[in-house]
């Protein structure tokens, strides 16, 4: 994905051979300057696959027209790190913004990466970008003190042209400097970097680098990629994640004129020229199951998870919960449910694959260019280097862009039929091939002393997943345990895929700690605001909670105080973050209104901080959705949900007051930032509920059902 | 049944020999190659298709090709005029109305329409208004705050 600008994707298949000896890196370049690197989450991530660059895995290019070139298997799908990584990149190197291009998650330009999720890109990344691009400031400062005859102490750069200090007629620009040259050279990490107060682009808000092509209808998603002889395949789909299919008649999609059927075991697809007539011959094909039955529900679900569930990791542990146990004076068990979530991207699955011979060249929506070229190549049996994978833009991923179901199915169907084949799953294979977020339990016994603070926890979640589970209040006799995965899916555990969501885990241990929390509180009769902040010993939670209750204008009560005010906290991928929220409660249909949410953050050093606050934004907005109504209805394996009709996500008129604030700690290193938000919104609606109308919802999503059932019992 | 079909798209008259009942959407993005009309859910819950049938805002992929005989169809490609975006193009771009971009062009052809009935939208014209669009991104604040940037840049034009 080549993201300068004005230039539209390039499909040409340049450069198809080209492995990543670190010679070769020229070839892919042409001359300049190479600075090769390593990014932090390699050691942590990348074991077990092979064949893996151990000592770098993105460069960035000076070229010899002076243009600066990023390339990392990196993409970007919404999130903006297309604007932050070239911010610090051009910052570091003193180049203007527009004067770099990223080239992100090509197979066969980029070196190899993981993908893209976990708030990671700009938080691992950062620094040793950062650190790769003041070493390519360090190398041409050298050069053009060789060049001007000057020492390097007395020149300064400024927009890609070095001059002397004291002589700014005395100068000489990075692209006379590359010219000619072929210099691939890996960071040693030892240039200096800047500080924040020599920042001229980081930590200043910019707007989108692709909004051009965005608002134009030119940006190229999987779906638009149209190659010559292309042709549109609908594949027949099971009614169950359970089913076997016991036949199959196919002669009726056959009489459709132009249309291609093909059948390879599992793989019965139905290929036209137009999508839309391929959908029409899809029907036409007469299949019957074997489904069996199953009394899995959306209700029955949590009593089998519990079952299912295995022992347990211990996630934290100090004091001793025995003793916290027996010499409490008041003692809370609850338990807390969350039900499965959709990833529900605006644009479903899509991907182009063109395979000649035995080479694959394949366009998918992905956050996993690399893994997805693995996994094709192993299916269709053909070295990883004969495939290449361009991804185009993503819209919209959240984690369920890591599975690259339908890039593979179109590989194989290209291989089967001999021409280009674009697979585009409709809205309703969306949501039964999506790895959802699981439905989750989490149990927690907590107790208080005899003046009100906190003495015990002892917590259990099943299927959330530990992201999240530790809290970080001081209470001296405290047990986390996580049993089961929060997101790949064991055998026997959920009737379908499920997978990471963004913030995997976190939505739903946050929505139980701070539920339970809240309860604590209200129990001692303390405001909620205070009695976190008197169990908190942590200066970074206590700042965001603290600014938070002050942009809102909080003031002391205990819950319920009829207000409708609600306050939860959390932290994700390093990144602390505190919501307060106003929430208005129809007494008749307990359907709750989300009117005000103020949030605070502190993510570390901020590169982009209008982009950060978009993102804070969104996850406020789409944190709305699995907290208020998002609930994926099913029997066994079948998904009842086939559309927006029944799953309902965030619209406008759910849009409450939004207000953020970053905490500004330019000195800290850059924490994650695209999820750390959303983690708050379950919690703090729960708790804006309570304090609304007494109401205690220990379910999620919180709808007007399970509010109207909780007032009965208030 | 293959038809003769005649209408305006982005102000220039196509004829297009095809089943009548196809929908639009599949038209224009394969047969035409306009593909930034976008599908999102197919059965007119997302606004992702949104295209303008004589200056209305209309899901592509529930009107059939046929319907759209001797009227005016424009797609965000045919937004602009001579090149030169409209202001809801800027606005969106200057307010960073956007993160992924696939609700995008649905939610511009749906605010021009928007537009045109309210020039000088309340909020909450521009909330039910755009009511049926998604968007998964959450950006939904900033696209509210641009169409009200594109209000003001309209006015007098
Ligand atoms: S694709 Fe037409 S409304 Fe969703
Ligand atoms: S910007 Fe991604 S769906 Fe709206």
């Amino acid at each position: 994905m080549r993201q300068n600008s004005d230039l539209d994707l390039d499909f040409t298949d340049r450069l198809a051979d080209i492995q990543f000896s670190r010679r070769s890196f020229l070839k892919v370049t042409g001359g300049g300057i190479i600075i090769l690197f390593l990014l932090g989450d390699i050691p942590a991530w990348g074991q077990g696959r092979q064949p893996l660059p151990t000592d770098f895995n993105a460069f960035l290019h000076i070229a010899e027209d002076g243009r600066v070139s990023l390339y990392t298997g990196k993409i970007e799908m919404g999130q903006g790190v297309v604007t932050s990584l070239a911010q610090m990149l051009a910052d570091e190197l003193d180049v203007a913004l527009d004067s770099v291009d990223m080239v992100m998650g090509d197979t066969d330009l980029c070196p190899w990466d993981m993908g893209t999720f976990g708030s990671m890109s700009t938080r691992s990344f950062g620094p040793p970008l950062r650190a790769a691009a003041a070493e390519g400031r360090l190398v041409l400062m050298e050069m053009a003190a060789a060049k001007l005859g000057k020492p390097a102490d007395q020149l300064t750069v400024e927009g890609g042209v070095v001059y002397l200090k004291s002589d700014k007629s005395v100068k000489v620009s990075y692209a006379e400097l590359a010219k000619g040259q072929k210099i691939a050279r890996k960071a040693s990490g030892k240039a200096p970097l800047k500080t924040p107060d020599q920042f001229k682009i980081m930590g200043t808000p910019v707007t989108r680098r692709d909004a051009r092509e965005k608002v134009t209808g030119k940006a190229k998603y999987a779906a638009d990629i149209q190659l010559p002889g292309m042709l549109y395949a609908r594949i027949l789909r099971p009614p169950s994640h359970a089913s076997k299919r016991t036949s199959l008649d196919v002669s009726g999609a056959r009489q459709i004129a132009g249309v291609e059927v093909i059948e390879d075991g599992d793989l019965v697809a139905v290929l036209h020229k137009y999508p839309d007539v391929a959908e029409k011959a899809l029907t036409k094909i007469r299949a019957t199951y074997d489904t069996p039955a199953s009394d899995l529900n959306e209700k029955t679900i949590f009593d089998h998870l519990l079952k299912v569930a295995p022992q347990g990791n211990s996630v934290g542990r100090n004091g001793d919960i025995q003793k916290g146990k027996s010499e409490a004076a008041k003692t809370f068990e609850m338990t807390y449910l969350d039900g499965y979530r959709a990833h529900a991207p605006m644009e479903p699955h899509a991907a182009v694959a063109n395979v000649e011979g035995n080479k694959a060249r394949v366009w998918p929506s992905s956050q996993t260019p690399f893994p997805a070229k693995d996994e094709i190549a192993r299916t269709l049996g053909i070295p990883p280097a004969n495939v290449h994978i361009t991804p185009p833009f993503v819209g919209g991923g959240f984690g369920g862009k890591s599975v690259n179901q339908q890039a593979v199915e179109a590989a194989r169907l290209s291989k089967l039929c001999g021409k280009p084949v674009q697979v585009a799953w409709t809205r309703e294979e969306e949501f039964f091939y999506d790895a959802f977020r699981p439905a989750a339990v989490v149990k927690i016994n907590s107790g208080l002393d005899g003046e009100g603070r906190m003495l015990f926890w002892d917590y259990h979640v099943y299927w959330a997943g530990e992201r999240g589970a530790q809290h970080f209040y001081t209470i001296p006799n405290s047990s986390t345990f996580a049993h089961g995965s929060g997101w790949g899916t064991q055998p026997g555990t959920h009737p379908f895929a499920t997978g990471a969501w963004r913030a995997p885990g976190n939505n739903t241990n946050t929505f139980a700690r701070e539920s339970q929390i809240d309860i604590m509180a209200s129990a001692a009769g303390v405001d909620p605001v205070e009695f976190r902040l008197k169990h908190l010993s942590n200066a970074k939670m206590q700042r965001v909670l603290k600014t938070a209750a002050e942009k809102f204008g909080w003031t002391p009560a205990a819950a319920p105080s009829g207000r409708g005010f609600g306050v939860a906290c959390g932290t994700d991928a390093g990144t602390s973050v505190a919501a307060i929220a106003e929430v208005e409660v129809n007494k008749a249909t307990g359907k709750a209104t989300v009117k005000r949410v103020v949030c605070v953050q502190d993510m570390g050093l901020v590169i982009n901080p209008q982009g950060a606050t978009i993102q804070m934004e969104g996850c406020i907005t789409m944190g709305l959705g699995y907290a208020l109504a998002e609930d994926i209805h099913f029997m066994g394996g079948a998904v009842l949900d086939v559309n927006f009709g029944t799953y309902q996500i965030p619209r406008f008129s759910w849009l409450p007051k939004i207000e953020t604030v970053i905490i500004d700690a330019r000195n800290d290193a850059p924490q994650g930032g695209g999820e750390p938000a959303i983690i708050t919104m379950g919690g703090v609606i729960a708790n804006a509920i309570f304090d609304a109308v007494g109401a205690r919802v220990m379910q999620m999503p919180l709808t007007a059902d399970r509010v109207k059932e909780a007032m009965k019992k208030a | 049944m293959e038809e003769l079909i005649k209408f305006t798209l982005n102000g220039k008259p196509v004829e297009v020999t095809a089943d009548g009942d196809r929908m639009l959407l599949w038209v224009l993005r394969v047969d035409l190659g306009l593909t930034g009309t976008k599908y999102g859910c197919g059965e007119s819950y997302c606004g992702a298709c949104t295209v303008l049938v004589d200056e209305k805002a209309t899901h592509s992929c529930m009107t059939p090709l046929k319907m759209v005989q001797g009227k005016s169809v424009v797609t965000i490609e045919g937004l602009a005029n001579n090149g030169e975006m409209h202001p809801l193009q800027r606005a969106f771009m200057e307010n960073d109305a956007l993160q992924c971009g696939y609700c995008t062009p649905g939610m511009i052809l749906h605010a021009y329409e928007l537009l045109k009935k309210h020039p000088n939208p309340t909020e909450g014209e521009i909330v039910n208004g755009m009511e049926q669009n998604l968007c998964r991104c959450g950006a939904h604040k900033r696209i509210i705050e641009a169409i009200q940037a594109a209000a003001q840049a309209m006015k007098g034009v």
